[in-house]
């Protein structure tokens, strides 16, 4: 799932803020954009798209640095796959 | 648990619009004004909106709430505001109060907690406000320091909607590293409650000036995260927050429409009935679309809150901006369409004129909204 999902994320960030260039390892709180609405809408999005809830202990600002965090944050959420 | 039908058998029960329109005529509408004179909600309309199961009826099923979903729960508050603009306040604060605790709530603050506000045995407040620190959030200075593993918290809250009345007070307050949710029984000792008098609109919302001084509270006081995403709790709860009051702006705005409605078939001016007149039919249709308008905004809003779509946080802003400046100019207008007695006490117009002045105030200012809304736009469009 990861690479759809970093994709998909990556997506999600480019639409919000289109003049940002943005890859799948860049801090995006190193950009200086993410305030307590985007962290919002980013955790929205992320239970939305991939159907997973996140807790209050994963809500870590680690976890979301990156597209590559996020994904990762995804894959550890979501059931196990056979 | 308790059911609402067993603690009130035949009661009616509001599940949707229809029932909540029967519920508010019937218990609501004769009395608003009484409430607004008065400066307060009887406590009789409170155990009436208890046993009707209004408090919190989106809360899940298994929580023993209703698991209404929030279109219809903008319904709900959208008829309560067309009736009386302080009960619908009252709603609208223990709606975010009980969604945040469900929302962000360890399991044990869920327990504790929700099966009560669902109930309407507890009562919420949401206590975010300060003398210093309104629509701007950053500026509070309310504070919260850890010690002997629990917090001691210290400030003044002011504005603070049914904060006569509400058993429990959802606080923020600034920590070391950034501002946190805390819930904070009104019993506890160093909680002082000041009754604020007098308001110029939402008279009988109970508000009060709430003092906290060295209130010792217990680790598991802090709702939700900490850190980078406590401001979550603070974003998606005035979220619900605006979504209501945006609700009970078109509740307004049709109340004001009904009631020019009424008064413009019986009211004759110069031989000619008041609604055969183009100015005033002109001011009546600016009300039916402006109210259509407003109410397909804020169900768009809701449709995407059940969604869980991120987007429904601009849809939320844009129906709040929306609705509360239409209900403002509209209540305006019923008041000159009754003329000198649009300015007494014999018809709601003059209520819904100071309650709809409100509406552009609370939950973030309306210039806030456009600071916001502009902002958004310029990073999605521009």
């Amino acid at each position: 799932m990861s690479g759809n999902a970093k994709e998909q994320i990556l997506d999600f960030v480019r639409a919000r803020y289109p003049q940002a260039e943005i890859d799948e390892t860049q801090d995006i709180f190193a950009l200086g954009f993410v305030n307590s609405l985007f962290a919002m809408e980013l955790v929205m999005f992320i239970e939305k798209t991939f159907e997973v809830t996140i807790p209050n202990d994963e809500l870590k600002i680690d976890n979301f640095r990156s597209a590559n965090t996020m994904a990762e944050l995804v894959d550890r959420l979501s059931p196990a796959r056979v | 648990m308790t059911t609402l039908a067993e603690t009130a058998p035949g009661a009616l029960q509001v599940t949707d619009r229809k029932s909540a329109r029967a519920f508010v005529d019937t218990h609501i509408v004769p009395y608003a004004d009484a409430y607004d004179r008065q400066g307060r909600v009887p406590e009789e309309l409170l155990e009436r909106m208890t046993a009707a199961g209004l408090w919190a009826p989106f809360l899940p099923r298994e929580t023993g709430g209703g698991g209404m979903d929030l279109v219809t729960l903008g319904e709900v508050h959208e008829e309560v505001g067309r009736g009386c603009s302080s009960v619908r306040s009252l709603l609208t604060v223990h709606t975010m109060v009980s969604w945040a605790v469900q929302r962000w709530g360890s399991p044990a603050q869920r327990e504790q907690w929700v099966p009560a506000l669902g109930r309407g045995d507890v009562l919420a407040a949401f206590c975010l406000s300060e003398p210093g620190a309104g629509s701007d959030a950053s500026g509070i200075a309310t504070n919260v320091v850890e010690k002997n593993g629990g917090w001691v918290l210290n400030g003044v809250k002011k504005w603070i909607t049914n904060g006569q009345r509400a058993d429990l007070f959802l606080v923020f307050a600034r920590t070391a590293t950034s501002i946190g949710a805390f819930l904070v029984p009104r019993d506890s000792p160093g909680v002082e409650v000041t009754p604020i008098e007098d308001m110029l609109g939402t008279r009988a919302s109970m508000i009060a000036e709430i003092s906290f001084r060295d209130v010792a509270l217990g680790p598991d006081a802090l709702l939700g995260p900490s850190g980078f995403t406590a401001g979550m709790v603070l974003t998606g709860t005035l979220d619900l927050g605006r979504y209501s009051v945006a609700t009970g702006s078109v509740g307004i705005i049709q109340a004001a429409l009904e009631a020019c409605a009424a008064y413009a078939s019986r009211r004759t001016v110069g031989g000619s009935l008041l609604k055969d007149l183009p100015l005033i039919q002109a001011k009546l249709s600016d009300m039916v679309t402006d109210a259509r308008a407003a109410r397909l905004l804020v169900a768009e809003a809701g449709r995407l809150k059940d969604a869980g779509e991120a987007s429904t946080i601009m849809a939320t802003w844009v129906a709040k901006y929306f609705a509360s400046t239409a209900a403002a100019r509209h209540a305006s207008e019923a008041v000159q369409i009754h003329g000198a007695n649009g300015c007494g006490h014999d018809y709601p117009v003059a209520r819904l004129y100071r309650d709809a002045k409100v509406m552009e105030i609370i939950e973030g200012s309306n210039e806030i909204q456009r600071i916001t809304i502009a902002s958004q736009a310029e990073r999605e469009i521009i």
